[in-house]
């Protein structure tokens, strides 16, 4: 058996459209995933009760449940309740939902790895809390998050896949209409995986080259 | 400058300080030293409230600091801290070090700052260190810097935790030299020390705490040569 990939040469722009898609899926989904999940991070560690139980609540639901109940649950299970998303909104919303839970985790471990030493000089100085965070503490926090963070965005973007189930048009809806428009059953999906690959692996190379930036001087 | 009156201070059921009352003024060089676990640094920190007594009162400058609406923030501004562990801020230039705070405090420019700080950083004698990082300083170092970097806020005080506590023996000499000049120029200044010598060169007066109370309290070459109590008597006999 030989693979025959001949069929992109009338389908590549759907496979770069997807692409397109699926970029735009991430972008979001990390941007307001790490907005979000600072936020959440943030509150679990206040000095405020009812914001940590109502983030901690949050993070374990989303985490304890698979991110394709939740994507369907977005798209198919709010027009009652007369949300109605496109996909793409939909899409974005189930991957920032998802991504803010894990973000939260991440962020919280890095804010609580800064010696306390560090937040106390802050505030002996007269910094406020706010400052406290924005000079001292969340930078430094970042840094050492960098991995994990890198790690997180790069499960982001294969999740994104997850969408195809709702009908948006991303890389892995794609390869599946082409499948069947071509009559292929493997190639359309090694495409995809070669795509996803691509992204990741660029992703990944970026995140390194800042690792590296940060940590020189 | 500073009253402390029934400063109380426990942890669940752990009472570290039992009731402290005593009074600084102005230009005053307290030395505060006593045996691990005490409650000198507890004491220390609750000053400027980085641990939140549980009873009592203090006021700085006439304003009491232990209310609830008071401005802490603004009370911290005029009273600098000094850490055994230094606590830079490893992510920023000695230069940031110094001029952040007073530039987003106390509003200065960014030339105005750097002035400030460079004039610091020669007071402490490493004013070629203004681009380098914390990681790269010796203790002696860090801790200077640290010094320089109160001293930018202009407080009218400053707090001093076992400042040379984590300096290697030939370091002390170096942090104990700035110190000495800022007790010299009259900056009010209350450290919590196990330097001795320190203690009873420079301070204007010793307090001695154990058990979460002061024992004993007064001038320090008084103290040294005739202690008092049998707690003091017996603390000094083992660290002279």
């Amino acid at each position: 058996m030989s693979l025959d990939f001949s069929f992109m040469a009338k389908y590549w722009e759907m496979f770069l459209y997807g692409a397109w898609v699926t970029l735009q899926l991430s972008f979001f989904g990390v941007l307001l995933g790490t907005i979000f999940g600072i936020f959440l991070a943030l509150m679990k560690i206040s000095k405020v009760w009812v914001l940590r139980a109502l983030s901690s609540t949050y993070i374990e639901i989303i985490r304890g449940t698979p991110m394709l109940v939740q994507v369907f649950i977005i798209y198919f299970g709010l027009v009652p309740f007369g949300l109605e998303l496109t996909k793409f909104q939909a899409g974005i919303a189930a991957l920032t939902i998802n991504s803010a839970a894990y973000m939260a985790e991440v962020f919280r471990a890095g804010i609580n790895a800064i010696d306390k030493g560090q937040a106390e000089a802050a505030r002996s100085l007269g910094m406020s809390h706010g400052m406290t965070l924005r000079h001292i503490i969340l930078p430094q926090a970042f840094r050492n998050m960098l991995p994990a963070i890198g790690n997180e965005f790069i499960i982001i973007v294969k999740d994104s896949s997850l969408v195809s189930t709702i009908g948006a048009a991303e890389i892995m809806y794609t390869a599946r209409t082409v499948q069947g428009a071509a009559f292929k059953p493997l190639e359309p999906l090694l495409v995809a995986a070669a795509m996803y690959f691509v992204l990741t692996f660029t992703l990944s190379k970026l995140l390194s080259a800042l690792e590296r930036r940060l940590q020189k001087r | 400058m500073i009253r402390v009156s029934g400063l109380r201070k426990s942890y669940g059921k752990n009472e570290i300080l039992k009731g402290i009352d005593t009074e600084i003024t102005k230009g005053e060089v307290v030395v505060v030293i006593g045996p691990s676990g005490s409650g000198k640094s507890t004491f220390l920190r609750c000053i400027n409230r980085l641990e939140e007594p549980t009873g009592g009162q203090i006021w700085f400058e006439g304003q009491e600091l232990t209310e609830k609406q008071s401005d802490l923030n603004r009370i911290r501004q005029r009273m600098g801290m000094v850490f055994q562990q230094f606590n830079l801020f490893p992510h920023m230039s000695v230069m940031e070090n110094l001029t952040l705070a007073p530039r987003k405090l106390k509003n200065q420019s960014k030339d105005q700052a750097k002035k400030i700080a460079l004039e610091l950083l020669k007071s402490v004698g490493l004013e070629d260190k203004a681009s380098a990082y914390p990681d790269s300083l010796s203790g002696g170092q860090k801790q200077r810097i640290a010094i320089a970097r109160a001293l930018a806020m202009e407080p009218a005080m400053i707090l001093f935790d076992e400042p040379t506590s984590a300096l290697d023996p030939e370091m002390v000499g170096e942090v104990l030299d700035v110190m000495k000049r800022l007790a010299k120029n009259g900056m009010t200044m209350v450290i919590v020390t196990h330097e001795m010598g320190f203690a009873r060169e420079v301070g204007d007066r010793l307090i001695f705490m154990d058990g979460g109370v002061i024992v004993e309290e007064g001038d320090p070459r008084a103290i040294f040569e005739n202690p008092q109590h049998p707690r003091t008597k017996d603390f000094l006999s083992k660290v002279l």
